[in-house]
């Protein structure tokens, strides 16, 4: 499999669309799972390691779940490579920095992968733009009832599905979704909706989930509890609890900025987008920044010549990985900026 | 009368531990909490709050005392219950069982009180338990129509109910 090829298109969820795609990019549903019969990964032998992959191999690669998948030995790939995976979300950083064998199997259009040796033996997930819940749990309960029909999965009549961390345990479900929330930043709101996401016994994150910090306009948030309540419930906590709250919030600070404080919101808006089609260097930090503006200034109407698949597209391709992949050579620092900045202004047909 | 601490010989003992010479020789010791953390003999990661701490926690909200679960290994991957505080991992499917006194206040606090799993099983466990799942949470979706006055979907839930009870 060429990463390079990977490099050059964002996979088609990052695409955008999607029901309510303005504030919820994407939603994704994690499945945590063992297998029977192996130690978990913190006791488990490098024969054993090895034949976890391959188990996990034979059953998702065979015709065992359906569709062409693909497999990175992350073993075999080098430090960019992986940084690709990861800025693609279809790796978690834990798993570049786990060690022995482990990889990723994933769907051609990367709507669907499982991380193999992770902290667990796999994580199932499904990802899709917008808010489409339902359907992502369809297509993961599937998934997982293919590749059990191949795998006899640790389950313990009390516990559920055991994980290495008991956390994890019972479901193994982790439904998250990726926030856009620049007005609740904007109007420092957001303060108040993390204290109710607490209360909601709910996780925070950056964008690349777990051990990255929520900065930015962009955020993570997922369910903590997986014992003591069923999939569904999971789901519909989100779906008719959860996700509609953060749209309603987010949505009234749009609506007070476009009323109370039109000058200053087009002033931010028209600021970011004068930079980025303006800048000679610019690091990826300051690029999420004034995406991040451009996006709610495309979704508030204030900017109507760019449209968001260019800037879910710049969002991806301006990481650093995918940057010196694109661009086909290692780059220092200053050299990213310079290219990140030249890449932005063609994108965005700037000066 | 309290056993003191062979290190300090001030502080009463409350670790005791079974060691091994490099003769190969067993002897015990007997140390306060202090001592047995100041020796290493009970490992005190950074950031992470103190052993003792997090032992007596657990044997407030359980029948078992401090050095019951210091003592708990698994039979199968050898895993102590210290190993396990200190990296949050367990190292087989048996830990949940070797650990259970343990680690049931543990899990109980991180899902909310529950301890038990009401959700997906899988295909080849057959359908008896998912039925018992299915009553789990269709009473509970029963107890909150009630609740809320939704009186026709708990009639609904009520039958959906006996038909599985009398499966
Ligand atoms: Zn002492
Ligand atoms: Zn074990």
């Amino acid at each position: 499999m060429k990463i390079d090829e990977l490099a050059r298109k964002p996979g088609p969820w990052l695409r955008g669309g999607g029901p309510m795609s303005d504030i919820v990019i994407s939603s994704r549903i994690r499945l945590a799972r063992n297998i029977a019969g192996y130690p978990f990964l913190s006791k488990v032998s490098d024969e054993q390691r090895t034949e976890v992959v391959n188990l996990i191999r034979r059953r998702v690669d065979g015709e065992g779940v359906g569709r062409k998948w693909r497999y990175v030995d992350l073993e075999r790939v080098d430090e960019l490579d992986r940084q690709v995976l990861v800025e693609r979300h279809l790796i978690s950083r834990q798993l570049v920095d786990a060690r022995g064998a482990r990889g990723v199997s994933f769907a051609k259009d990367e709507s669907a992968s499982v991380m193999v040796n992770e902290e667990d033996h796999l994580r199932i997930q499904v990802v899709r733009s917008g808010v489409q819940l339902e359907d992502i749990w369809e297509e993961i309960n599937r998934l997982d009832d293919r590749l059990e029909e191949g795998i006899d999965y640790a389950f313990h009549p009390r516990y559920g599905y055991l994980t290495a961390c008991p956390t994890n345990v019972g479901t193994g479900i982790r439904v998250s979704v990726m926030l856009h929330l620049p007005a609740l930043k904007l109007t420092g709101e957001i303060e108040k909706f993390f204290r109710a996401a607490k209360d909601m016994h709910l996780a925070i994150r950056g964008l690349f989930g777990e051990g990255t910090e929520a900065t930015g306009d962009f955020f993570q948030i997922s369910n903590q509890v997986t014992l003591g309540r069923t999939e569904e419930e999971v789901i519909d906590a989100f779906k008719h609890d959860v996700i509609p709250r953060i749209i309603k919030y987010e949505t009234q600070e749009r609506k007070r900025l476009v009323k109370e404080r039109p000058l200053a919101l087009d002033d931010r808006v028209w600021r970011s987008y004068g930079a980025l089609r303006n800048a000679r260097t610019i690091s990826s930090e300051e690029t999420m920044l004034h995406l991040s503006h451009l996006r709610m200034g495309i979704n508030l109407g204030r900017i109507k010549d760019v449209d968001l698949t260019t800037v879910n597209e710049l969002f991806l391709i301006t990481q650093p990985a995918h940057l010196q992949k694109l661009n086909g050579s290692r780059l220092n620092g200053e050299q990213r900026s310079a290219i990140r900045a030249e890449l932005i202004r063609r994108r965005l047909g700037g000066h | 009368m309290n056993l003191a601490c062979q290190a300090c010989k001030k502080q009463p003992a409350t670790v005791h531990l079974t060691d091994i010479t490099p003769q190969g020789e067993k002897f015990e010791r007997h140390l306060c909490e202090e001592c047995a953390q100041s020796e290493g003999v009970t490992p005190k990661p950074p950031s992470q709050p103190q052993l003792g701490q997090i032992l007596s926690a657990f044997v407030e909200g359980s029948k078992v005392s401090v050095q019951q679960i210091a003592d708990l290994a698994c039979p199968k991957c050898k895993l102590t219950f210290v190993e396990f505080r200190n990296t949050g991992l367990l190292g087989c499917s048996s830990d949940y069982d070797a650990f259970e006194k343990a680690l049931v206040p543990l899990i109980e606090r991180a899902h909310q009180g529950a301890s038990h799993h009401i959700g997906k099983v899988p295909r080849r466990l057959g359908t008896p338990r998912a039925v018992e799942n299915d009553l789990i949470r269709l009473r509970r979706e029963l107890g909150r129509a009630v609740d809320n006055e939704r009186y026709e979907e708990a009639a609904q839930l009520r039958d959906h109910i006996r038909t599985l009870e009398e499966k």
